[in-house]
């Protein structure tokens, strides 16, 4: 028989305790080596779209929030089209998509302000409700979590993603809690009964 | 830049190759892991495409972790770390960020929560970042970072190592891990490299010593492949609904 040849995924370990180091030096306190630290807005002046800010926590098992927890955030534009590489076409030269968000040292809450985003085709033509897509990783996840946030104010019944959670009452988990004119809210739990739903995607 | 190499389906991750969410021997895990099983899908355009970096924002000392904080050299054993980002087609990944991050010479990290007795070095600032080239190519200049302990067990050390932030052309390639050195007897004996249940995967996160890229008189080089999640490349693909 031949071999297959394919070469495996690089393991991947924990970002650890100091990910901040290597990321966000300078929030961190570290200046000088960058000029800014990336990912910090994942929009420019003159993004089209409504502007909203996401606020959050990330919490564990023990319900206790994470002060080193990092988040990045990847969405598409108002019209739906991702920036870079969409085989579909170019998006808003104003949205760069991502963003890297850090938990408040102090507090753990976190920030995302940014544009909602359009809704994104499934790969068989039905539409998935507006999200944006969350990669977490912090000291004691040993690999980054995959998730997303939809949005209350929009139609998510018929997204073929969440569709596919069986435990119904888990969907609510992925949607982001409106608090405020174009203010939401959206905590993430790692562990127990609110149990953030992650994808393996 | 528009090629199939950033378009088409992900590979399924091997989840039994990676480390579990749940892992007592590294603590922290413990509360810090989802119970529930995670949702299953393919890939869809919010995972198969992703950020993009261009070389114009990287600083010329960027990848070069002995003179980026302060222009003086930072202590330590001089080495070179250099690779490949590959996806597991075997196709190396151009224009990709690489970011790394490391304790110093002594294994000490510049953060205030890092109070281990070894001194901090004024010159290391402990960070570095490239874009690889057209072969997925990537190269840094830096020290040896030292073992240090840590608090998990009583007597646990990390083994040298160093932190690797990688991006594909899609965010669903996402991917943290950590580099080790060939020979050390530290790897064998930590929780966090245990993590990873098979011996095969725990050997691919090792780097061997490159005495091809070693530079005499001025430092050695370890060689440290990067392989990302691959991609199908079908005509049968993204079939519409119905068909
Ligand atoms: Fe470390």
């Amino acid at each position: 028989m031949q071999k297959l040849d394919y070469l495996k995924e690089s393991p991947s370990q924990t970002a650890g305790p100091y990910v901040h180091i290597g990321l966000t030096p300078n929030k961190l306190g570290i200046p000088g080596i960058y000029p800014t630290d990336l990912g910090e807005s994942p929009i420019r002046e003159g993004a089209k779209g409504e502007q909203i800010t996401i606020v959050g926590t990330v919490q564990d098992g023990a319900g206790m929030i994470l002060r080193d927890a990092l988040i990045e955030s990847w969405q598409a534009d108002a019209e739906g089209i991702y920036p870079g590489n969409d085989p579909r076409g170019a998006a808003d030269p104003n949205v760069t998509g991502w963003a890297r968000i850090i938990a408040d040292f102090d507090s753990g809450e976190w920030t995302l302000s940014t544009i909602k985003p359009g809704r994104v085709p499934f790969p068989d033509g039905r539409m998935m409700a507006p999200h944006i897509a969350l990669w977490v990783v912090a000291r004691g996840v040993n690999l980054g979590l995959q998730t997303r946030i939809y949005f209350e104010d929009e139609d998510n019944e018929s997204c073929p993603v969440l569709q596919r959670i069986e435990h119904r009452p888990r969907v609510n988990t992925l949607i982001a809690k409106k608090t405020a004119d174009g203010t939401y809210r959206f905590d993430i739990v790692l562990q127990g009964e609110n149990e953030t739903v992650f994808f393996d995607i | 830049m528009k090629n199939d190499i950033d378009r088409g389906p992900l590979f399924f991750r091997d989840r039994d190759w990676h480390p579990a969410a749940y892992t007592p021997g590294y603590k922290t895990s413990m509360t810090r892991a989802p119970f529930r099983p995670l949702v299953a899908l393919g890939s869809t355009l919010s995972e198969e495409t992703g950020p993009a970096f261009g070389h114009t924002m990287i600083g010329a000392l960027d990848n070069n972790l002995i003179l980026n904080f302060t222009g003086q050299p930072a202590i330590g054993e001089r080495i070179i770390m250099h690779g490949r980002v590959l996806d597991e087609n075997g196709r190396g990944i151009p224009n990709v960020l690489v970011e790394i991050w490391q304790a110093n010479a002594g294994g000490r990290y510049r953060h205030k929560k890092d109070n281990y007795a070894a001194p901090l070095d004024p010159n290391f600032g402990g960070c570095g970042r490239t874009i690889s080239g057209p072969d997925g190519s990537y190269e840094f200049l830096t020290v040896r970072p030292g073992a240090y302990p840590w608090p998990n067990h009583v007597n646990n050390w990390r083994p040298m190592h160093i932190h690797i932030s990688v991006f594909g052309s899609g965010f669903g390639q996402r991917l943290i891990t950590q580099m080790y050195f060939e020979g050390d007897p530290l790897i064998a004996k930590c929780p966090i490299v245990k993590t990873i249940g098979q011996e095969k995967a725990i050997q691919a996160l090792v780097a061997p010593l490159d005495m091809n890229r070693a530079i005499p008189m001025d430092c050695l080089a370890y060689k440290f492949d990067i392989v990302l999640r691959g991609r199908r490349q079908s005509f049968f693909e993204n079939r519409k609904e119905g068909l």
